[in-house]
């Protein structure tokens, strides 16, 4: 890129931004997807856990792993013990 | 029944209004019957660019609430008597929009005029998603810069997905229309060129308006570009964008492509 006359002016900034912008929309668009996948998934996943356990909605967390062959989709649901639970409140400085 | 375009874009400041203003004058130039609708509602500036700022009464909230009528909002430009301003309101804010009464009141435009420009406000919130809601296509509005085009990748896939026609399965077109580009420093290497831009967002050009003192001009004199300074450089790409938002073809000659002998046998290595 660079002329024999390279020294005399900066470096074209230009095909820094494009390179810049086609690796940062690759990722953005994935995860746009993405997040909208992981918002169905773990609204359904917790709509059945929750049928037969009571769930915290804030103790629910999924993530995907996008590798190249494939995709893992991890679901992590705390469930609660009640009695656990009852000493932990009881026991909590209010 | 009238088409209704959302000039849009997600950054601020890349020449939505200016572009609103711009086309709906230049349509309405052609003796079709054209609205603006403002709706960035709380910062409402269309009005101050049309030259119509002394004259608002009523504005779309007050349609869309039903405290006035669409005939007592409409403001008839002094210039173009097919052109018509439906100012956004200036103390209310973006909640007063519902999305029932933005619907109702798109009808009853549809059904008035002939086209229906809506110029979204900034960003991805509220106010900017309705001006898209009911929209028939799209004028995606971009600086050649970084944070502009991301933005407008973002607008890109809320138009594919948030607005009626994406729902329901219909296709929305999008047109995308490069501003403020400044073919010189393009040429250099120092801006990112036409086709980069094209390449990333992948929507079809609508036209190229270069940077111009004009526009500054046109906006401190309270006209759209198309109407006060016609034979402009940026007016002349706008009245082209406006004949192939209508459905004519016409070439499109990117700003600055006479090129000299040493240019096109040196210049090529550069971009």
């Amino acid at each position: 890129m660079k002329s024999i006359f390279g020294f005399l002016r900066p470096v074209s900034s230009a095909p820094v931004a494009r390179e810049r912008l086609q690796i940062l929309l690759e990722y953005e668009r994935r995860m746009v997807s993405q997040s909208a996948l992981i918002t169905v998934l773990r609204d359904e996943i917790l709509g059945v856990v929750s049928r037969h356990v009571t769930v915290d909605p804030e103790c629910v967390h999924v993530s995907v792993d996008r590798g190249d062959g494939f995709s893992t989709l991890a679901v992590d649901i705390q469930i609660p013990q009640p009695e656990r639970r009852e000493g932990v409140r009881r026991g909590a400085p209010r | 029944m009238g088409k209704v375009i959302v000039v849009t874009s997600g950054k601020g400041g890349v020449g939505k209004t200016t572009s609103t203003a711009a086309l709906g004058a230049a349509l309405a130039r052609s003796g079709q019957n054209v609205v603006v609708v403002d709706f960035d509602v709380g910062l409402r500036n269309l009005d101050l660019v049309m030259g119509a700022e002394r004259r608002v009464v009523f504005d779309l909230i007050n349609v869309v609430q039903g405290t006035a009528r669409l005939p007592q909002a409409l403001i008839r430009d002094k210039r173009l008597e097919t052109l018509y301003l439906l100012p956004a309101s200036q103390t209310r804010d973006k909640d007063a929009l519902t999305e029932d009464g933005v619907e109702r009141v798109i009808a009853e435009l549809r059904m008035r005029f002939d086209w229906v420009l809506c110029d979204s406000p900034a960003g991805i919130e509220r106010g900017a998603t309705l001006a898209m809601r009911f929209a028939d296509e799209a004028v995606v509005v971009t600086n050649p810069e970084v944070s502009s085009v991301r933005d407008s990748d973002r607008i890109i896939g809320l138009l594919d997905s948030k607005t009626i026609r994406a729902e329901s399965g219909e296709r929305l077109e999008k047109h995308l229309l490069i501003s403020r580009f400044d073919p010189a420093r393009a040429a250099r290497g120092e801006m990112l060129n036409i086709e980069d831009v094209l390449e990333i967002l992948s929507i079809p050009l609508l036209g190229i308006i270069p940077e111009s003192e004009e526009v500054l001009r046109a906006s401190n004199l309270g006209a759209p570009i198309t109407i006060c300074g016609r034979e402009s450089a940026p007016s002349l790409a706008y009245f082209e964008a406006a004949r192939r938002l209508a459905g004519e073809t016409i070439e499109i000659v990117y700003p600055g492509q006479k090129r000299g002998l040493f240019a096109k046998l040196f210049g090529r290595r550069a971009a």
